[in-house]
C-alpha cells in the first residue's frame, strides 16, 4: 500500500523524530525538492518566474515568518509591510555602501537588521496583547514607512525617492538588476526558501518552538511552568522579523528591482501576508506554502479568466478579486478555522486508514 | 498675544474638530465591541459602503451596472432620476440594516464561541468583501457627496476670534456641524441604552452572553440590532467624511485611525471614544505644528499610533476601559 507506516521500522530516535515519518511523504518531499532544483530551472521562463514562481517563493518566506509570530507564538502583528521595508532598505543601503559584499550576505545582514527592529517593536508585547498589540504593530508599519519616505539618507538622496537595486552576481551569474535571468532569480529565492523553511521547521519543534506554543496557548500558565515570556516573545519577534526582512530584501533586490516604501510595502502587504497565514493555516509550516500559493496563483488565474478569456475591464476584475479574497477568508474561518493545512492533515489521516473508515 | 500661541490655539481648535470626526468612527467600534465582544475591523469600510450607497441613491445609479454591462454587453449606468437627500438617507439606512441581517445570518451565526482573534480576522475578511462589493456595485471613482450641510470657513468664528485676538481662526463649518451631530448621536445612544427595553437588553448581552440568553433575550436579534446601529453610525461618519473629502477608497482607512482612539479611550466606553478622539485630534495637530520644522511634515500618519503605543505601556486598558483581569 502507498500511504502506510506499516513495515517502515524506526530503529533510532533520530529516525523516529524525523519530519516526514511516512515513507510516501518522505519520497514525495525528495521528489518535490529534486523537481524544484533540477527540473524547474530548465523549464522556467520569464513570464512564469515573474508572474507566479518568484513572488510565490518570496511571499512564502514572509508567510513563514509571520506564521512563527502569529501561529506559533500567538502575537498578532499588522506590521509585516513595514518590516519588509526595513529588509528592503537595509539591503539597498548595504548594496550601495559595500559594492563588493556578496548579495547573499547582504540579504542575510538585512534580515538581521530587521530582526533588531522587530525586537524593538516587539517590546510592547510584554505588556499588551491581542488587538492592542495589533495596534502597536500598526504604529511600526506607519512609522517605518514614514521614516523611509521622509529621510533622504535611506534612499541615497535620489530625487525620485525611489530605491533601485544595482546588478550583483552570485558565482558570476547576475541575480539582481536588469540583467538577471529568470533561472538565477528563481534559484536564489529557492535556496533562501528551502534553508529558511528547514530552519523554521526545526526551530518550531525544538525547545524554542515549544516555548512559543506554550506562550500562545496561555501565557500566564506558561510563565508558571517556567517559560520566560520575555525571552520567548522577543525571540519570536526576532526570528519572525528575520524571515520577513529576508523576504523584503529579496522582494526588492531580486523581484521588484526598484521600489518606493509607501507603494511597495504599504499596509496592504501586511494584510496580504496575514491572509496567507490564515488561509494556509495558523501554526503550520506547510500552511505558509499553501497560503502563499493560493493567494499568489489565485489572482493570476482569476485575471487570466476574467480579463483575457471573458474580456472584462481590468478594474472590475480587480474589485472582484478583492471581493473573492474577502469571501474566501470568511469561508475558511467558518468552515476550517485552521486553514488548508488542517484540510491536508485530514486528508492524510484518511489516506493512512484507507480503505477502512476508522 | 504672540503669533505662535495664536497659531497653536488655531491648531488645537482644528484638532478638536478633527478629533470629533475620528470619534464618530470609533463610536461604531465601541458599540459592536460592547455588545458582542467583536473587534469590528470593517467599521471603516462600512462607512465607505454607506457613503457610496447614499451617493448612488442620490444620483440614481444602477447598482452593479459595471458587472451587468460586462456580462451582457449592455450600456446601463443611471436610472435617469435623482433621489432627494431626505429619501436617500432612509433608503441607505434600510440597506445598512439589511447588511446587518446578512452579516449575522451568514457570518456571525457560524462563528459563535470562536476565539476573539478568529472573529477579528473574520471582520478583516468582511472588510475586503464589503470593499469589493461596494466598488462593484457603485464604481470606484471618487464621488462628491452633498447632503446640504454647510461648508467652507465659518464666518462667525472668524469674526469672533478676530474681535478677541485680532486674528481670525479658520474653522470649517462642516466640522462644527460634525461636532453637533456627534453630540446628538452620543446623547441619543446613551438615552437608548439606558431607558429603552432593547437598550437594556443590549447592555445585558454586553455584560454576559449566557446570562442574557437565560433570561430570554434573543442573542441573534441583539446582534442584528447592534450591527444596524453600527451601520447607522457608519453612515453618519461616511456622510461627514464624504462631504469633507469626497467618497473614495481612503475613507475606509479612517478605520485604522480610529484604532488608536479606541486604545486611548478604552474599547468599552462611549465617552472614552469621544475623549480619545479629541486627544488624538489635538495631539496630532499640535505635534505636527511644533515638530514640522524639526523632523518634517506628514507626522499625522503615525503620531496617533505612537501615542497609543506609549500610552498602552502605562495603562493597558485605556482611559475609561474596564480593568483587564487575567486568570489561568
Amino acid at each position: 500500500m502507498l500511504y502506510r507506516e506499516a513495515g517502515d521500522f524506526k530503529a533510532s530516535y533520530v529516525a523516529d523524530s524525523q519530519t516526514f515519518p511516512i515513507k510516501f511523504d518522505r519520497y514525495g518531499y525528495y521528489f518535490v525538492l529534486g523537481f524544484a532544483f533540477l527540473v524547474m530551472p530548465l523549464i522556467i521562463n520569464d513570464y512564469w518566474a515573474n508572474a507566479i514562481v518568484v513572488p510565490f517563493l518570496i511571499y512564502t518566506i514572509a508567510a513563514l515568518g509571520l506564521n512563527i509570530l502569529i501561529g506559533y507564538c500567538g502575537q498578532l502583528s499588522l506590521g509585516t509591510g513595514g518590516f519588509m521595508a526595513v529588509g528592503a532598505y537595509a539591503s539597498y543601503k548595504l548594496m550601495t555602501a559595500f559594492p563588493d559584499y556578496n548579495i547573499v550576505f547582504v540579504i542575510i545582514t538585512a534580515g538581521l537588521v530587521t530582526s533588531m527592529v522587530g525586537v524593538l517593536f516587539g517590546l510592547p508585547s510584554l505588556r499588551i496583547k491581542g488587538f492592542y498589540l495589533a495596534v502597536a504593530t500598526l504604529a511600526a508599519q506607519f512609522f517605518l514607512i514614514w521614516l523611509f519616505t521622509r529621510t533622504p539618507w535611506f534612499f541615497n538622496y535620489s530625487p525620485t525617492g525611489m530605491i533601485s537595486a544595482p546588478t550583483r552576481e552570485v558565482f558570476g551569474y547576475p541575480v539582481t538588476g536588469p540583467r538577471a535571468s529568470a533561472v538565477s532569480m528563481y534559484l536564489i529565492c529557492l535556496c533562501f526558501l528551502v534553508s529558511l523553511a528547514w530552519l523554521a521547521r526545526n526551530l518550531t519543534r525544538g525547545t524554542l518552538g515549544r516555548q512559543w506554543m506554550a506562550i500562545r496557548d496561555m501565557d500566564i500558565a506558561a510563565e508558571i511552568i517556567g517559560v520566560n515570556p520575555l525571552m520567548a516573545k522577543l525571540t519570536a519577534f526576532a526570528v519572525s522579523s528575520f524571515f520577513i526582512g529576508v523576504a523584503g530584501g529579496l522582494l526588492f533586490t531580486v523581484y521588484l528591482g526598484a521600489a518606493e516604501a509607501g507603494e511597495a510595502f504599504g499596509i496592504d502587504k501586511s494584510f496580504l501576508v496575514l491572509f496567507m497565514v490564515i488561509i494556509g493555516g495558523l501554526g503550520s509550516i506547510f500552511g505558509a506554502f499553501a497560503g502563499a500559493f493560493f493567494l499568489i496563483v489565485g489572482p493570476v488565474l482569476l485575471k487570466l479568466l476574467l480579463v483575457n478569456t471573458l474580456g472584462w475591464p481590468t478594474d472590475l476584475a480587480a474589485h472582484l478579486e478583492i471581493m473573492i479574497v474577502g469571501a474566501l477568508i470568511l469561508v475558511f474561518l467558518i468552515l476550517e478555522p485552521h486553514g488548508i493545512a488542517a484540510l491536508w492533515r485530514t486528508i492524510k489521516e484518511k489516506l493512512r486508514l484507507w480503505p477502512f473508515p476508522y | 498675544m504672540p503669533d505662535t500661541l495664536l497659531f497653536a490655539m488655531e491648531a488645537t481648535l482644528n484638532g478638536l474638530t478633527a478629533g470629533v470626526m475620528y470619534a464618530l468612527v470609533a463610536l461604531g467600534f465601541v458599540l459592536i465591541f460592547k455588545a458582542s465582544g467583536i473587534f469590528n475591523f470593517a467599521q471603516g469600510v462600512m462607512a465607505l459602503f454607506a457613503a457610496l450607497t447614499l451617493v448612488g441613491f442620490q444620483s440614481g445609479q444602477i447598482p452593479f451596472s459595471h458587472l451587468i454591462n460586462a456580462i451582457f454587453g449592455t450600456r446601463l449606468h443611471h436610472f435617469g432620476w435623482n433621489m432627494p437627500t431626505l429619501l436617500a438617507i432612509p433608503a441607505t439606512v434600510a440597506v445598512m440594516i439589511l447588511l446587518a441581517i446578512l452579516i449575522e445570518r451568514f457570518v456571525l451565526k457560524h462563528l459563535i464561541n470562536q476565539e476573539p482573534i478568529i472573529l477579528f480576522m473574520a471582520t478583516i475578511g468582511l472588510a475586503y468583501l464589503l470593499e469589493g462589493v461596494g466598488d462593484i456595485m457603485w464604481g470606484a471613482e471618487v464621488k462628491a457627496l452633498d447632503v446640504g450641510l454647510p461648508k467652507g470657513m465659518s464666518d462667525t468664528v472668524d469674526e469672533l476670534t478676530f474681535n478677541w485676538f485680532g486674528y481670525g481662526f479658520f474653522i470649517d463649518r462642516l466640522e462644527l456641524w460634525a461636532a453637533g451631530i456627534a453630540a446628538v448621536l452620543v446623547a441619543s445612544l446613551t438615552i437608548f441604552s439606558q431607558y429603552t427595553k432593547q437598550g437594556r437588553a443590549l447592555r445585558a448581552v454586553a455584560d454576559d452572553h449566557q446570562a442574557a440568553l437565560s433570561v430570554g433575550i434573543s442573542l441573534r436579534f441583539i446582534w442584528v440590532l447592534t450591527w444596524s446601529i453600527a451601520g447607522i453610525v457608519a453612515l453618519v461618519a461616511g456622510i461627514m467624511w464624504g462631504s469633507k473629502s469626497g467618497v473614495q477608497f481612503s475613507l475606509s482607512l479612517i478605520a485604522l485611525k480610529a484604532l488608536p482612539v479606541l486604545i486611548l479611550g478604552g474599547f468599552t466606553s462611549i465617552p472614552g471614544a469621544i475623549i480619545g478622539g479629541l486627544i488624538i485630534g489635538v495631539g496630532e495637530k499640535l505635534f505636527d505644528f511644533f515638530m514640522q520644522p524639526i523632523i518634517g511634515g506628514a507626522t499625522e500618519n503615525w503620531f496617533a499610533y505612537m501615542l497609543a503605543l506609549v500610552f498602552l505601556l502605562f495603562r493597558p486598558q485605556g482611559l475609561f476601559g474596564e480593568r483587564i483581569i487575567e486568570r489561568v
